[in-house]
């Protein structure tokens, strides 16, 4: 059961940041400032080489076999969930070629609405040389079936 | 860039408006791929009627990176140090997201910023906060 998943931990992912899924990224949104597809660009702006996009580092946990296993697992049918609230906190920026670790665990399970709702709260730490470099808070919610 | 980036932010100041899109179904296969989320629900019909819905619709994080755009567009790509939305109603296919951001506060060299994606016709889809560093990209 989802509710009773507060302090179930994932296994954590680790991802080396390629320029041409940056590339990918910046053509799916839109994003036509070569600072951000371009080496060239991006160090004569000052960067060591692509930086990485705001809610890039969402997906990096997602490079995994069962992306989504951390609901099935407990039961959770994914077509009755939906992103509820998603947070990033920086602490230093990511490039190209960084290799990063995504750690997650479930922090919190709350039902709302008689048991129509279930928020489930979930904390990732992103890791580079052991050194965290962003946190991110996900809200799932999950539906009940009627 | 650094004209802006120097520029003196204040509250009540406003970036944007960014009007994204149209969100093609192309799009969304395409951030599907950039972004790692290949949630089906968003890329085959068949799943989106199996969970209730019309048609596939937009992740709601490909709205989230409009924003980070916006963010990033007006402040540089390492200013941001926090970043948090709530999303409030899914994004349609050939939607055409319209992303703001006004400045609520302005203190030790940190902005704060509310920032709103809303669809043409009004409906707000992604309701959210950032605080960014004016000091550009120094972190």
């Amino acid at each position: 059961m989802i509710t009773s998943a507060t302090g179930s931990a994932s296994a954590p992912v680790t991802a080396t940041i390629d320029r041409s899924q940056l590339r990918l990224f910046a053509k799916a949104t839109g994003q036509t400032d070569p600072t951000w597809t371009d080496v060239t660009a991006a160090q004569a702006a000052g960067h060591t080489d692509l930086p990485v996009p705001p809610t890039f580092l969402f997906g990096i946990e997602l490079q995994q076999e069962e992306p989504f296993g951390w609901l099935t697992q407990h039961g959770v049918d994914m077509s009755a969930v939906l992103h509820g609230t998603q947070s990033f906190d920086y602490v230093t920026p990511v490039f190209a070629g960084d290799t990063v670790t995504a750690s997650s665990s479930i922090t919190d399970v709350q039902v709302k609405k008689g048991g129509a709702l279930t928020m489930v709260e979930r904390r990732t730490d992103i890791t580079r040389d052991a050194e965290t470099v962003a946190r991110l808070t996900s809200v799932i919610v999950v539906r009940s079936a009627a | 860039m650094t004209a802006l980036l120097q520029q003196a932010w204040q509250v009540g100041d406003v970036i944007g408006p960014l009007t994204a899109g149209p969100v093609s179904r192309t799009t969304i296969a395409l951030f599907a791929g950039g972004s790692g989320d290949h949630n089906e629900i968003h890329l085959d019909v068949e799943q989106a009627r199996a969970a209730g819905m019309d048609d596939v619709f937009a992740q709601g994080m490909l709205s989230m990176a409009y924003l980070g755009r916006l963010l990033t567009d007006a402040f540089g790509p390492t200013a941001l140090r926090s970043f948090t939305t709530r999303f409030t109603a899914i994004t349609p296919v050939d939607a055409r997201p319209v992303c703001t951001g006004e400045v609520t506060a302005v203190e030790d060299g940190i902005a704060t910023l509310d920032l709103t994606v809303e669809l043409s016709d009004g409906t707000p889809t992604l309701m959210g906060t950032a605080r960014v560093s004016l000091e550009g990209s120094t972190l």
